[in-house]
């Protein structure tokens, strides 16, 4: 079966078109195009999705040409249904409404956070049942398979991993996104200045450390510094909630998914908590791990496959989908 | 000390069961993790054994059950504490009976409004981090406590356990009622305010 998705949850437009082999997910095509905010600026919804409709077009007809397919061929089309910016929702699911309605094709509305987990599965050959570390701008959730459902073991008391870089970011008027930049400004970090690591439970809160370390630019101290010090404690406090809730659900994987996943550093210290307990570590490809068509695409498939079914009038978006009202019918 | 069984081994600490002055003791030590850099490690580890133990004494004082604490040892991350030879809630809960549970969950909710009464916020209330034994819910791993005396604090404290109800006792998510039932009957205060911030805690949780 070929399905093709279409992502477009807040910045990210994108789709991507994928097809099933023996339980595993082939990517045949995943075309990205990022709305940037003007400089020192958040995203702006209205734009965004202004944005959305101006290439979501192109973006098709380039995802089907990269596939090498015909649309004839495409078997079902997907959306994000939630969550999300309701304007940039409402824009990638109109497309793909007018995409299932013109070639007359099923359609399947999907959960982003979700999908964000099953693309890993999905293409990660030894990655089975993994909990997931979602870090992007808006959501930090850790997710893991439980009682039949994705459930949120840990998430953000306040703001995302990301929205925290990209603030502190926007301080030292950096361009969005900031997370690369801070990455490569921590490399040239030499002393840790102390930071606040706010756990509660499996929760996590950044606001706190924000303010601090935008205390810490007012008074002067070295940038690099400040970035490493940044990323060290909010990386830290993130490994630690994902062990937590692995060793809460006695799983033995931990995957990375998210913007903030392609960030080395996290990888690292994701990577060595996990071999210090014995267990797994993958992140998927970083086209994968940013927001994408094809996860969306996948996820379409996997419920499709499961005997899920949308109508079109069904086919509607939910701003504040959350993780665990997802019907999870495609496992066990 | 003499005999080390590894009884538990957390994300954060290993406990085993040791012998301490003729005792059979439990010893919780918290491990360094190499993926933090070492400031941060050394911090953590002594900051959370001190207001562990800290945190236990109080608790005890004021009437919460709580394993004795023998020795406290800061540089190794190291307490010294009784063993309870009981049964985790966690393991139990979703196995009784509905009359059961509903008088489990109360006297949890007894617990943790003697303790809020004395702003002493557990920090990780999960059905993992408590033990019945003798008919009494004992309460272990303060690790992430601390005193406030914030409603904010408190309704966080106990939506952590509503969360950890929802995850691991999915089909009974009753349990958390019966919490707050007790906990009404227990707290000084208003818990009605105590209920309203973990609503609002819950809608301002990202996407609810």
């Amino acid at each position: 079966m070929i399905c093709l998705g279409i992502e477009g949850t807040a910045h990210t437009i994108s789709v991507g078109i994928v097809k099933d082999t023996r339980g595993k997910c082939r990517v045949l095509s995943n075309v990205i195009k990022i709305y940037r905010p003007e400089q020192g600026g958040g995203i702006h919804p209205r734009e965004a999705a202004n944005h959305h409709a101006d290439f979501v077009a192109d973006l098709i007809r380039e995802s089907v040409n990269k596939a090498n397919v015909d649309f004839d061929d495409v078997d079902l089309i997907s959306f994000s249904k939630g969550p999300g910016l309701g304007p940039c929702l409402r824009t990638a699911a109109t497309a793909a409404r007018a995409l299932a309605l013109s070639l007359d094709k099923p359609i399947m509305g999907v959960n982003h956070c979700v999908a964000h987990l099953e693309i890993g599965r999905g293409t990660i050959s030894d990655c089975i049942d993994p909990v997931l570390l979602y870090t992007s701008g808006a959501n930090t959730q850790v997710i893991a398979f439980a009682e039949g459902r994705y459930r949120v073991f840990g998430e953000t008391l306040d703001i995302g991993i990301g929205n925290c870089l990209d603030k502190f970011g926007r301080t030292l008027k950096l361009d969005f996104p900031c997370g690369p930049k801070i990455e490569e400004l921590a490399k040239s970090g030499k002393e840790y200045l102390e930071l606040p690591y706010s756990i509660k439970g499996m929760d996590i809160a950044f606001s706190g450390l924000l303010t601090a370390a935008e205390q810490y630019y007012d008074d002067g101290k070295r940038i690099e510094d400040i970035c490493y010090s940044i990323q060290e404690t909010t990386f830290a406090a993130l490994t630690e909630v994902t062990e937590r809730a692995m060793a809460h659900t006695e799983k033995d994987e931990v995957l990375l998914g998210g913007g903030v996943a392609a960030n080395k550093r996290l990888q690292d210290m994701a990577n060595t908590m996990a071999s210090e307990r014995g267990a797994r570590f993958f992140v998927p490809s970083k086209d994968l791990c940013i927001d994408n068509g094809a996860m969306i695409a996948w996820l379409g498939f996997l419920m499709y496959d499961s005997g899920m079914r949308m109508g079109i009038e069904e086919s509607v978006i939910d701003q504040r989908f959350r993780t665990d009202m997802v019907d999870v019918s495609w496992r066990d | 000390m003499t005999e080390k069984t590894i009884l538990y081994r957390g994300a954060e600490a290993e406990i085993r069961l040791a012998r301490y002055m003729g005792f059979r003791v439990v010893q919780k030590r918290r491990m360094p993790k190499s993926y933090r850099i070492k400031n941060i490690d050394d911090r953590l580890i002594s900051m959370r054994t001190r207001e562990e133990a800290k945190l236990m004494t109080e608790a005890r004082i004021r009437g919460v059950s709580v394993p004795i604490i023998y020795d406290v040892d800061l540089e190794k991350g190291i307490i010294t504490m009784e063993y309870l030879k009981g049964k985790r809630i966690k393991d139990i809960l979703n196995n009784l009976s509905e009359k059961e549970r509903m008088c489990i969950c109360n006297k949890v909710g007894e617990s943790i409004a003697r303790f809020h009464n004395n702003d002493i916020i557990h920090g990780d209330i999960t059905t993992s981090n408590m033990i019945l034994l003798d008919d009494r819910v004992h309460f272990i791993d303060f690790g992430l406590g601390e005193k406030n005396s914030e409603m904010e604090a408190k309704g966080v404290d106990l939506h952590v356990l509503m969360e950890a109800i929802e995850s691991t006792h999915s089909r009974y998510a009753k349990c958390f009622d019966y919490v707050l039932d007790g906990y009404r009957k227990e707290f000084k205060g208003d818990a009605g305010l105590v209920v309203k911030k973990i609503e609002e805690i819950v809608k301002r949780g990202r996407y609810r």
